[in-house]
């Protein structure tokens, strides 16, 4: 249990030109759950690694409650780890490899046994506790490795490399939210990487978004849907991510290809290099009437909603179809005023009211 | 997952099948047939039916008491050479480099070795132990210790086992290093985290992976030795007297020294089903531990 | 072009992996093999490749029999989960490998993998060796040599299932567009069932080894026929509930009673998405007593799981919420939006709103 702070750290891999990991200061909570997001080769599981201790920062300093890690090995830093891909001890059954952690570190022998049990029966292993792990299915190879992470009472973080990628979809519910609900019975730091960003949202307080090495946002996951402050978070976040059109602002109206102008919730001063609008397509409803007119190019059915794929000026963009709304010939795009961002060269731009 | 089937790929079998029956099953018949008749030269055989084989079964005989001390001899060797080869090899796989440069110089000196002819490493042997003018033999006795493979039946054995050793255990370290190379670098990271020391990770992991890999290192190096014949012949032509006579090299005295053809023929095919046997028993065991362990 | 399955079975070591089935693959659209990890999707793609021959029934491309030809003879191309190319080739040698065997002119062949390439934007790399790049362009690749092909009949066993969430999002709106102008008839097995509508084209829902429904995707997600089906295609989980018609009213085993579809007395169960609850009052809808175990919340929408007299359930819900576990909540059940399968897991009714998502 430990906050965890990050001092001017910064990661080159030997050889390799440039940073994997930007510098960086951070701090985060005592139990918190984080999630770090982003697409492959962003940074994320260096960062991962890092904390771990199975890497060694090039630069700057890890720190646990204040006291310097970094050059601590994983051994020492008492923090467990849940890898990709499920990693059993294959001549052990499921109770040896749930006991594997606590033996190795001399906890006696009747408090492991019960550590064991009680770990068992939240990830529902407890039936299969004396099979040999070698035969069991991917899903359950990877609950024991979840369990050994699990499974140490006195861990200063539990860190999960993209722990559900294995795993069937439906399982994954499960899963995702079994390690909810320890998070609130056990009051641990627990940090979750992926690039699936439900599984981001879902799982973490607050997640971070990291691009090319760098951090982009650190949010909730509501500030990271209603007001990214980077075009990279609001393209990532959502499915399908952020609209982003090029425009002209001219204080409180943007405009848009073909001339279209929208007014905007706040102010802008005149701004500097590529200047975008960006609504989420949540907040772009498709209508018979109002709102501008647009081409609507095909109608995807997720089955729980639709999202109809426009042109807007020869620009293209994805809005929501109303439930029940048969497709209307002449379909016009209503933006939500309120949900319209401006971004300059894909920072944030701030208004003022 | 299923293969493509199709049941014309039996006739790509036959070319080898007639191969096989022509080099090992016509000279198998051939032993059969000398195996249960007598001859005193000059071309002539008698019958002798199960003779040969209860004479060469009975260690009261003259026969049947040489087999077996060849037999007891012969085992011994086998099983020094496994306990001796089998954890070494293991060592040396363990503390090689896992990358860089290291990898393929330690390859190339560990198969060294396996390179030379099973004829040269006994002629290699037989000078470098020399107490006269070998390196090691030479050497051994400046220190003050009295070896002599010649004379002295433990140096004889040690000399021979030395060179079991020396040419053998790259095997088995090749084997096993192949084993550990195929280990994903998560599970030495797993451990890590689960505060795993060096020996914990070799039972939890290493071992574990390896027993495939073991499992033939094993079949092989029991299958080498209980067949050797070459080097120690080279070595110490199976003396100082009988002492490391060796069944391969016993045999080919009775059949080439004596020219008692029914008595090696006999000898050859006990022998030959000793083999045979263990083999079974091991592949036996093995294939049911495998299908164990899969339940 | 099609594709098609007359009475296909096969067993592997007495036990039968994949039930009879017949099936017809037209061209055009995709059609989208979903089902679990272990449900037959590969064992039915490597029938259909001629990997494995069925134990009975015919396979028939164009009408022609094809159970028995092999592989190579046959026009298919297959794209796995894993990235397999041919690590010591470059990228454009890779694409043109399949070329390199029917021996076409040098000049066909340039222009047949610069188009390629040019559709899966693979023309900066081509000189490059598959290693080098990322795993989506390595995956792009593999789908541009089953392109370049011109396979009639193009097979995807979860080509997506290794690759970042985005790009998976940008290749799954490309891939049918490829492949439908190609003229092919493409397979492509997932077992996500959001995939299987955003690829929008037919699902051939699979369950231990049998196909229980095969049709366009939104009309198998809003009228599953039976509960092994809208388990396949629920994802959050489907939340169910056993129940009895009696009286003709449907009984909750909590008590709470609702308009019965036309089903005999008797035991059956009820199927309802997590999107189709709600936790505000509805009109019409019934409410049920809940606990709150765990919520989610995905920024705009939040899952939250519950306790339904005993039952799992989820629900999701617009906006963000945050209740705490142990919290008391009412779940609103709309009977309108509720599929209600009989006894022998059919659907016994079409539920009155299943045309409005």
């Amino acid at each position: 249990m430990a906050r965890i702070g990050f001092e001017r750290l910064a990661h080159a891999y030997p050889g390799a030109a440039g940073y994997a990991l930007k510098p960086m200061d951070m701090d985060w909570d005592h139990a918190g759950a984080y999630a770090l997001l982003g697409p492959s080769g962003c940074g994320k599981t260096t960062l991962l690694n890092i904390i771990s201790g199975l890497l060694r920062p090039s630069e700057g300093r890890v720190l646990f409650d204040g006291r310097d890690v970094s050059s601590l090995t994983t051994e020492r830093r008492n923090v467990a780890q849940v890898f990709q891909f499920p990693v059993v001890y294959d001549t052990m059954t499921v109770r040896e490899n749930l006991a594997f952690p606590l033996r190795n570190r001399g906890v006696p022998a009747a408090a492991a046994r019960a550590r064991v049990e009680h770990v068992a029966g939240l990830l529902g292993l407890s039936e299969r506790l004396d099979r040999r792990a070698r035969n069991l299915g991917a899903d359950e190879k990877q609950k024991i490795s979840l369990g050994r992470g699990l499974v140490r009472g006195d861990v200063a973080a539990i860190l999960f490399d993209e722990p559900l990628t294995v795993i069937d979809p439906h399982l994954k519910w499960e899963l995702r939210s079994r390690l909810k609900e320890l998070h609130r019975q056990v009051p641990v730091t627990m940090i979750y990487v992926t690039h699936d960003q439900t599984e981001a949202l879902t799982f973490a307080d607050r997640v971070v978004v990291m691009s090319e090495g760098e951090v982009v946002q650190v949010g909730t996951p509501e500030a990271l849907f209603e007001r990214p402050e980077h075009t990279f978070v609001g393209h990532f976040i959502g499915s399908p991510g952020m609209n982003l059109l090029r425009c002209a602002v001219e204080g409180r109206e943007a405009v848009l290809p073909g001339g279209h102008r929208v007014g905007l919730p706040r102010a802008y001063p005149a701004l500097a290099g590529r200047v975008e609008l960006g609504i989420r397509p949540e907040f772009a409803a498709v209508s018979r009437e109002g709102g501008l007119p647009v081409t609507l190019r095909r109608v995807e059915d997720l089955g729980r909603r639709r999202i109809a794929r426009v042109e807007l000026g020869g620009s293209p963009l994805a809005a929501t179809l109303p439930e029940g709304m048969p497709v209307p010939a002449e379909p016009r795009l209503v933006l939500d005023p309120a949900r319209l961002h401006i971004y300059a060269d894909g920072r944030l731009a701030a208004g003022s009211a | 997952m299923a293969k493509p089937r199709d049941d014309r790929a039996w006739l790509l079998v036959l070319p080898v099948v007639a191969l096989v029956a022509f080099s090992a099953l016509i000279p198998v018949m051939t032993v059969v047939n000398y195996s249960v008749q007598d001859s005193f030269g000059n071309n002539e055989f008698f019958w002798n039916g199960t003779g040969w084989f209860k004479e060469l079964l009975d260690p009261s005989t003259d026969l049947g008491g040489r087999f077996f001390d060849a037999l007891w001899r012969t085992l011994l060797f086998s099983a020094l050479c496994l306990l001796i080869e089998i954890p070494l090899g293991i060592g040396v796989a363990l503390s090689m480099p896992r990358q860089g440069w290291g990898v393929s110089a330690s390859l190339v000196v560990l198969a060294l070795p396996l390179l030379i002819p099973w004829n040269v490493v006994g002629t290699i042997w037989q000078v470098f132990a020399r107490r006269d003018i070998g390196l090691l033999g030479a050497a051994v006795n400046g220190l003050g210790v009295d070896y002599n493979y010649a004379q002295d039946p433990l140096d004889a054995w040690i000399t021979v086992v030395a060179m079991d050793v020396w040419h053998w255990t790259s095997l088995v370290a090749l084997l096993c290093y192949a084993g550990l190379r195929s280990i994903p670098d998560a599970y030495y990271q797993a451990a890590r985290v689960d505060g795993a020391g060096a020996w914990a990770v070799f039972r939890a992991i290493q071992l574990p992976k390896m027993q495939r890999v073991l499992t033939i290192a094993v079949l092989l190096r029991f299958m080498d030795s209980f067949m050797i014949y070459t080097e120690p012949f080279v070595v110490t032509g199976g003396g100082p007297g009988n002492a490391t006579t060796f069944l391969s090299i016993d045999l080919v005295k009775i059949a080439l020294g004596q020219f008692d053809l029914g008595k090696a023929a006999a000898m050859s095919i006990v022998y030959n089903l000793i083999v045979l046997a263990v083999c079974w028993v091991f592949f036996a065991t093995t294939t049911r531990r495998e299908s164990e362990a899969a339940r | 072009m099609s594709v098609a399955l007359e009475g296909v079975s096969l067993s592997a070591g007495g036990r039968p992996v994949l039930h009879p089935l017949t099936l017809e693959l037209p061209s055009g659209l995709p059609n989208v093999l979903l089902g679990p990890t272990g449900s037959g999707k590969t064992t039915l793609l490597r029938l259909l490749a001629g990997l494995d021959r069925p134990d009975a029934g015919r396979i028939l491309a164009e009408g022609r029999d094809v159970t028995g030809t092999a592989v190579r003879r046959r026009s298919v191309a297959m794209v796995y989960q894993q990235f397999i190319n041919y690590p010591t080739l470059s990228v454009f040698e890779n694409i043109a490998s399949p070329l390199r065997v029917g021996r076409l002119p040098r000049a066909e062949v340039e222009s047949r993998v610069l188009e390629a390439a040019r559709l899966l934007r693979l023309e900066p790399h081509l000189k490059r060796k598959p290693l080098e790049l990322s795993g989506g362009q390595q995956q792009r690749t593999a789908i541009a040599r089953a392109l370049v092909k011109r396979a009639s009949l193009v097979l995807m066993d979860e080509p997506l299932a290794n690759l970042d969430y985005k790009l998976r999002e940008e290749l799954r709106e490309e891939l049918p567009k490829l492949f439908a102008e190609s003229g092919a008839v493409f397979v492509y097995a997932t077992t996500e069932p959001a995939e299987a509508l955003l690829l929008g084209g037919r699902v051939a829902t699979l369950s231990e080894g049998s196909v229980t429904q095969f049709g366009p995707a939104g009309e198998v997600f809003r009228r599953p026929c039976d509960l092994a089906t809208a388990r396949v295609f629920s994802d959050p989980p489907l939340n169910e509930a056993p129940a009895r018609i009696e009286g003709g009213r449907l009984r909750l085993a909590s008590g709470v009673a609702l308009p019965a579809p036309p089903l005999p007395t008797g035991a059956c169960t009820v199927g309802v998405r997590a999107h189709q609850l709600s936790l505000e009052p509805l009109e019409g809808a019934v409410p049920l007593p809940a606990t709150v175990r765990v919520s989610e919340v995905t920024g705009s929408e939040s899952y939250i799981h519950l306790d339904v007299g005993g039952l799992s359930w989820v629900v999701l819900t617009p906006g963000v919420r945050r209740p705490e576990p142990g919290d008391a909540a009412t779940v609103w059940l709309d009977p309108r939006r509720l599929l209600v399968f009989g006894e022998d897991g059919r659907l016994a009714a079409t539920p009155a709103l299943a045309e409005a998502a």
